[in-house]
């Protein structure tokens, strides 16, 4: 019996193996281009990629626990929900009860990883299949949420709240006219480090005789990434700086891909989604990690609606309504299988990217939320069947 | 009397291992013709042959039925002939009612209504062909199984049937249920349907069959007719068992220490039917150094035993001791269980043992990874040597660790399990079917495997179905039916012949003495 070999040989083989690594980012890449052409150079203006990443900040924010919750090979659609909810709670305390800003918020990430771990509780230890728990969840806090605010928007919020959303980080050498030094400085020092851990994971891996990506490859790729970072901090540094979100944003993106690939809870996750009963059989607490994913997306959806509470200022009866759609297809657009198992942090937040992308160009082109949701659609179906084919082959 | 089927030649081979080698097999007219044979002596195989599971083409020989050959390309072309085929496994839909579930493919209608009349008047007609009482509404999950059984039958009678063929039709049911089946057979024999029935119970074929054929490693080894000569079960079961073990598993000097692993009194009751005891009160030991099979057919409660002690992974109300290295050990997860120095691995590789999705590296180091990490984080270099070193000492033939495992062979995926344990430095391990579906170059290696463990003083109990390697490997076979351990041979005295005696004997025996146990 011969076994099937992957790797082709020479540095074509090498970049056909992990065309589909970078599948998503390309078409990433490929979408802004296009959108940056049709408008006229609109959406890689300085103060609209400020808004791009502020209008999207929350939907990356959930794409992070609804990955973990998707590669267990659960779903989560309260996540909307639970996200105005949350901000409602916070209007509450903040506005109606003058709460002091850093209690509230903790108050309303515990809020959270409650919702979290009620629902976590029903599907991991009763086995009630995550659809419908999380459906009545979903039902339940819209519910709540237009309860508690008597169906009318409460704010405004206390000015160092908003600064969540609608602030930037302290400017170090203020009086550089319009530029901001240390926005551009802290994107370069990220360019650098990434650069220098790709450099010395690819060197370790070379001591221990694995198989690296080729020399002129590596140089080019992160010739690619550091320009690209410097770039986009540049555009970011040229408005107002960095925004705070994107900081949160940037450290939870961090955080999440260092736990989904180098730590033992991570693995596990993957485990479970991989084959549940194997992973049982192998000392793994499934049903206690399948509910912590749960409180972990409970706590996320909290952060994510208290950052939308912020940023409108006012917390409506309608918040949250329909972005666990975004979330949801943002997941499955960067290539998290629905069987579980299968998912990348990267493909999340290129997922998010590229949902966002597109909402804002096709704003800016005068293109109706009617046909807007219809393009969507469709871009969510192409990218699932692209993968499935791409799998098959 | 004629043939209604004749099978000539029949061959049949999966990926490399011959499963039906040359096999003629006939039934004539209005008989019933037994078909027996251990654990994958081919048994199934040639029925799904004959019922078209694999269509003409997948096998070589050739199939006679009415006189007229015949090349099924599925089941409905048989079905429409009139071979009907009832699993071990019902097809039943449990929440239907027993009209529905009999007229689920064909119910009578009008322009694609069904004639709710017809179908109840029908169904009453078929149920007391059966000798069943119910309403026809009555809903299949109320019933027993042996009457779902006779549902199954009567659903085969619905389609005009010529030759029934029923796979261990009474392996779950108790006596009473089964003399009404086998009395059916009878009663179907009058109107001249013949029969194929595949069963262990030798008794039962001894009073039903008109034939017996028996199987042995995909060929026809005996045929016995019943009408003709009395029937000797010493006979049936030499011809099951006999075969040539020279030369099939390696060699290996037994030094046997002190007990390292000890059950008493274990007993385990059914998840779903929580008044069935499953286990019956088995007490067990294995010493350091071991190697101790467990044989019995398959159902007799082996995999249950194995996976209630590790950790409870099965079974509920469970009760007994357990001592470990001379300590008593309580397992009530499977994480305690590895942290004692225990292992199991399952029976099922694709569906319990790997994810096989996930690459070689990861699967091995599945169940230990904490011995790769620091503070909850991989090390991924320690992760590569260790996955590497594992590959290296059990040969695992693959283009380097980071290869997907479900690419692999089935032997090199057993090889990734059995390293997935060994890399969780176990003092016991239990081994459930460890060369199911491998070819044989491979079983050795997994034999050789076995013995390096058993020389490096663990204590390994080796569930298997196939007797000669039980008898190659172990070095005392204890042998299980019906959820107790019914004899114990040691590696000298112990024989197929004298193996498959205590489990048929004892067949007969606990039938009447555990009746009440039987009875779902």
């Amino acid at each position: 019996m011969t076994d099937k070999t992957v790797a082709l040989p020479g540095h074509a083989g090498f970049i056909k193996n992990n065309l589909r690594n970078y599948g998503m980012l390309l078409s990433l890449f490929a979408i802004m281009l296009f959108f940056q052409v049709m408008t006229d150079g609109t959406l890689l203006q300085p103060l609209n990629l400020t808004n791009l990443v502020l209008q999207n900040s929350y939907i990356v924010i959930m794409a992070l626990g609804m990955l973990l919750i998707i590669v267990t090979g659960h779903i989560d659609l309260s996540v909307g929900s639970v996200a105005g909810f949350v901000g409602a709670v916070a209007a509450v305390l903040m506005v109606r009860y003058h709460v002091a800003y850093p209690l509230a918020f903790i108050a309303c990430l515990l809020v959270g990883a409650l919702i979290g771990a009620a629902q976590g509780y029903w599907v991991a230890y009763f086995k009630i299949p995550s659809f419908i728990v999380t459906l009545a969840g979903m039902l339940v806090f819209k519910g709540l949420a237009l309860a508690i605010l008597a169906g009318q928007s409460v704010g405004p919020f206390p000015p160092t709240f908003q600064k969540l959303s609608s602030g930037f980080i302290p400017e170090l050498f203020p009086g550089a006219g319009t530029l901001y030094p240390t926005s551009l400085l802290i994107g370069a020092v990220l360019a650098v480090a990434l650069v220098y851990t790709s450099a010395k994971s690819r060197a370790r891996q070379a001591s221990h005789g694995i198989e690296v990506e080729p020399f002129g490859f590596f140089v080019a790729k992160s010739a690619v990434l550091f320009a690209v970072i410097v770039f986009f901090a540049g555009l970011i540094a040229s408005h107002r700086g960095l925004p705070n979100v994107l900081v949160i944003m940037t450290a939870l993106i961090a955080l999440y891909g260092f736990v989904t690939t180098r730590t033992v809870i991570g693995r596990h996750i993957y485990a479970i989604g991989g084959n549940a009963r194997a992973a049982s059989l192998s000392g793994i607490k499934t049903e206690r990690l399948t509910f912590l994913t749960f409180v972990n997306m409970g706590v996320l959806a909290a952060l994510a609606g208290l950052v939308f509470a912020a940023r409108l200022n006012t917390a409506t009866p309608k918040a949250g309504a329909g972005f666990e759609l975004d979330v949801i297809a943002a997941c499955f657009i960067g290539g998290a299988s629905a069987y579980g198992g299968v998912g990348k942090v990267g493909g999340a937040v290129i997922g998010a990217m590229i949902m966002g992308v597109m909402n804002n160009g096709m704003s800016i082109l005068g293109i109706g939320i009617d046909y807007q949701q219809v393009i969507k659609g469709l871009v969510l179906l192409g990218a699932v069947c692209l993968d499935v084919y791409n799998q098959r082959r | 009397m004629t043939a209604i089927l004749e099978m000539r030649g029949v061959s049949k081979s999966f990926a490399g291992v011959q499963a039906l080698r040359d096999v003629n097999f006939t039934v004539e007219a209005g008989q019933i013709h037994a078909l027996v044979g251990e654990n994958g002596a081919g048994k199934s195989t040639l029925m799904k042959v004959l019922s078209g599971v694999y269509a003409h083409g997948d096998y070589e020989g050739s199939i006679i039925f009415d006189g007229e050959e015949r090349r099924f390309r599925d089941v409905n072309d048989s079905e429409a002939l009139g071979i009907i085929i009832i699993h071990q496994e019902l097809a039943l839909i449990p929440l239907m009612s027993i009209a529905e579930n009999i007229f689920l493919s064909h119910p009578p209608s009008r322009l694609g209504v069904i004639d709710r009349d017809t179908v109840y008047r029908r169904t009453q007609e078929l149920l007391a062909q059966v000798g069943l009482t119910e309403m026809p509404d009555t809903l299949v999950t109320d019933l027993g199984v042996g009457k779902q059984q006779l549902v199954e039958i009567a659903k085969a009678l619905s389609k005009r049937v010529r030759l029934l063929i029923l796979d261990e039709p009474t392996a779950s049911l108790n006596e009473n249920d089964s003399a009404a089946l086998l009395d059916r057979l009878l009663a179907f024999r009058a109107q001249g349907i013949a029969s194929i029935l595949i069963s262990h119970k030798l008794s039962e074929v001894a009073r039903v069959a008109d034939r017996i054929t028996v199987l042995r490693d995909g060929r026809t080894v005996d045929s016995i007719d019943c009408r003709a000569e009395p029937v000797e079960e010493d006979r049936v079961i030499r011809s099951m068992v006999n075969r040539d073990l020279a030369h099939r598993f390696p060699q290996r000097t037994a030094s046997i220490g002190a007990p390292v692993f000890a059950v008493q009194d274990w007993t385990v009751h059914h998840p779903l039917h929580r008044d069935r005891r499953v286990i019956k009160g088995v007490d067990f030991e294995v010493r350091r150094g071991e190697v101790v099979g467990i044989a019995g057919l398959m159902g007799a409660g082996r995999t249950e035993f194995a996976m209630s002690l590790f950790g409870r992974a099965w079974g509920e109300r469970i009760s007994g001791r357990v001592w470990l290295d001379g300590r008593e050990v309580n397992l009530t997860s499977v994480a305690a269980a590895i942290d004692a120095g225990l292992a199991y691995v399952t029976e099922d590789r694709k569906e319990l043992g790997l994810i096989l999705d996930a690459d070689v590296r990861k699967n091995i180091t599945l169940a230990s990874l904490s011995r790769v990490a620091r503070q909850g984080r991989i090390d991924d270099m320690a992760e590569l040597r260790v996955a590497s070193e594992y590959r290296n000492r059990m040969r695992i033939r693959c283009s380097d660790v980071y290869q997907e495992t479900g690419q692999l062979s089935g032997g090199n995926q057993q090889k990734v399990v059995l390293s997935k344990w060994l890399m969780t430095d176990p003092k016991v391990l239990i081994l459930d079917e460890p060369t199911r579906g491998i070819d044989v170059g491979a079983k050795y290696e997994i034999y050789c495997i076995i013995n390096e463990l058993a020389e490096a003083g663990k204590g390994v109990v080796m569930i298997s179905s196939e007797m000669p390697e039980l008898l190659g490997v172990c070095d005392r076979i204890c042998v299980m039916n019906d959820g107790a351990l019914v004899g114990e041979f040691g590696a000298a005295e112990a024989t197929q012949e004298g193996i498959m005696r205590a489990i048929m004997r004892n067949k007969e025996m606990h039938k009447k003495v555990l009746q009440g146990d039987l009875r779902p």
